[in-house]
């Protein structure tokens, strides 16, 4: 790619409203993501994400079979499926582990049947694989204030967040409703997949969650700099990602994202083995073992 | 008044009772031990105290102006903090929320008195370490240092040694003694380590189903009923049965 192309690139993004407006959603959305990533990542229910992706693909897949509008349909769905998963994995006999990978297969290939037997006009892929220049001004608007909401919620219960993420007995114990919280996070997971699904896709959306976490826990030790460090990863590999598919003909926005979270994942992998060899060495080889949070329950 | 305040308590999973009828009281200054082997209702009745448990029948009341959430509670490790990216501060801030309310940030007091309960448990020069780099005695400190942000007056330790080396746990058990003699602060220990764990304290609650028995340290183990329950390593051995138990133990401590 040579300058003459990226500055072309930049050019399209500043000209052209939806160009624009696609980057600022998705920057806004992948920062969200990536911020309850790291709880839910650290709390090993990173798949509460690809569950609701799915139940996404699948009231969106009605919405269009309906003619409703999508964002509108599939807002509250997912939001009322978040609820009963977390609650399904309070008390039933179904972990929520199954009761997720039920419900996704499941509403999956309901989505599928639906769009395949009324959909001449809808187009599949754009679901699965999403269709950020289709983001029409109102679903952009609405995107925009939602992905703000979840932020600023976010930002003024992030220690709350911490407390229920790092020892969920202890909180509860003292006072913090630890329901209460799950149940708010849930939520927030809920609004950022549905709106991020239809920038990268149903199959993709999880990636934003799961990726800038794992990536930033790779080298940050704090958990404030591993919510700051998975933020900024997530929003850098948006821009990179949005970048490659505006200056590579026909390379999709989703999948030029995700890929970009791959290689800042590899690359941060490297960086904490180095790092750890390093310390081994100057430790005397006191504690060689660094253990790497969220491997487990992968 | 009493910090603790048991009557009459019966918990009970949905019916399937775990411990009936236990009174026993706790008072401030106060060192018990709960013990008792597994599944004899231990941890249930720490939920209990926690108020995270719903007695099927009885009371728990709480004294000395003790509020629910005032408890310094010290968990029991669960594998997702092993491995927690999170600072040593991060970690001993945590127990102030319970103070916090909605104010969404920590105030200055607060850091302060996350500092000083850093300083209490030796481990303010580890503040800005990484929690999951830690060894297992240093983590217990931290997470006592939280507990302690959380409360001034009563820490519930489940279990506190688990897991940890012959010098971490006497480390341990110097720190939660000086904790009880220096600053006054009630103490309530679930343990299985009855040898090193007994002598320390002041008060024992043993669990067993068919014998409880509540009372000071020192009558645990002497009087002929208790002395018949326990075998050789002190641990309990199948006891005679409750009638005779209730007529042959002497006045200043308990078997229910």
């Amino acid at each position: 790619m040579n300058a003459a192309i990226i500055t072309d690139i930049f050019k399209t993004v500043f000209s052209y409203g939806f160009v624009f407006r696609a980057m600022l959603v998705g920057v806004l959305i992948s920062v969200c993501a990536a911020l309850l990533g790291v709880s839910l990542v650290l709390r090993r229910c990173s798949m509460i994400g690809d569950g609701l992706s799915h139940v996404g693909f699948g009231a969106l897949a009605v919405a269009a079979a309906l003619g409703a509008a999508q964002l509108w349909v599939a807002l509250p769905v997912v939001v009322v499926v978040a609820f009963l998963i977390i609650r399904l994995g309070d008390d039933s006999k179904l972990s929520s582990d199954s009761a997720i990978a039920l419900l996704s297969s499941g509403v999956l290939a309901l989505g599928v049947m639906i769009v395949s037997l009324t959909g001449s006009n809808t187009n599949l892929s754009d679901f699965l694989f999403g269709s950020v220049f289709a983001l029409g001004e109102a679903d952009a608007i609405l995107s925009l204030v939602l992905s703000v909401i979840v932020l600023a919620l976010f930002v003024l219960f992030y220690n709350k967040i911490f407390a229920v993420t790092f020892d969920a007995a202890f909180a509860r114990a003292t006072g913090t409703r630890e329901g209460f919280y799950n149940t708010f996070i849930a939520l927030l997971t809920a609004v950022t997949v549905v709106v991020g699904m239809r920038l990268v896709g149903a199959l993709l959306v999880t990636s934003l969650i799961i990726f800038p976490p794992l990536t930033a826990m790779r080298v940050c030790k704090k958990f404030r700099s591993v919510v700051i460090c998975s933020g900024v990863l997530s929003a850098l590999s948006f821009v990179i990602g949005m970048m490659i598919s505006l200056g590579v003909r026909s390379a999709p926005v989703g999948a030029s994202v995700v890929l970009v979270n791959v290689v800042f994942f590899l690359l941060f992998l490297c960086a904490g083995k180095v790092r750890s060899m390093i310390r081994t060495r100057t430790d005397g080889g006191r504690d060689g073992t660094d253990p790497q949070p969220g491997d487990r329950g992968q | 008044m009493a910090l603790i305040e048991c009557v009459n308590l019966t918990l009970a999973y949905e019916k399937n009772i775990v411990l009936e009828n236990l009174t026993f009281q706790v008072n401030s200054g106060d060192y018990l031990c709960i013990i008792g082997e597994n599944g004899s209702g231990k941890t249930t009745l720490m939920k209990a105290i926690l108020g995270l448990k719903a007695p099927l029948k009885g009371d728990i009341v709480l004294g000395d102006g003790l509020r629910r959430n005032e408890i310094g509670y010290l968990p029991q490790q669960t594998g997702v903090q092993k491995d927690f990216p999170a600072s040593v501060t991060e970690v001993v801030l945590s127990g102030c929320l319970n103070r916090s309310g909605l104010v969404p940030f920590y105030t200055k007091a607060q850091k302060q008195r996350a500092l000083d309960n850093m300083a209490k448990l030796n481990v303010t020069s580890l503040k800005n370490a990484c929690y999951r780099e830690l060894s297992g005695g240093q983590q217990q400190r931290v997470l006592i240092a939280r507990a302690l942000c959380a409360t001034g007056k009563l820490l519930l330790l489940d279990e506190p040694v688990t897991g940890l080396d012959p010098d971490a746990s006497a480390e341990l058990y110097e720190l939660i003694d000086h904790l009880n003699r220096a600053h006054g602060i009630t103490v309530i220990m679930i343990t299985h380590d009855t040898a090193a764990a007994l002598p320390r304290c002041t008060h024992v609650l043993h669990l067993h189903k068919d014998m409880n028995f509540f009372g000071k340290r020192e009558d645990y183990g002497k009087c002929s009923v208790c002395a018949v329950a326990l075998d050789e390593e002190g641990h309990l051995a199948t006891p005679g049965g409750k009638e005779r138990v209730h007529h042959e133990c002497c006045d200043n401590h308990r078997h229910f």
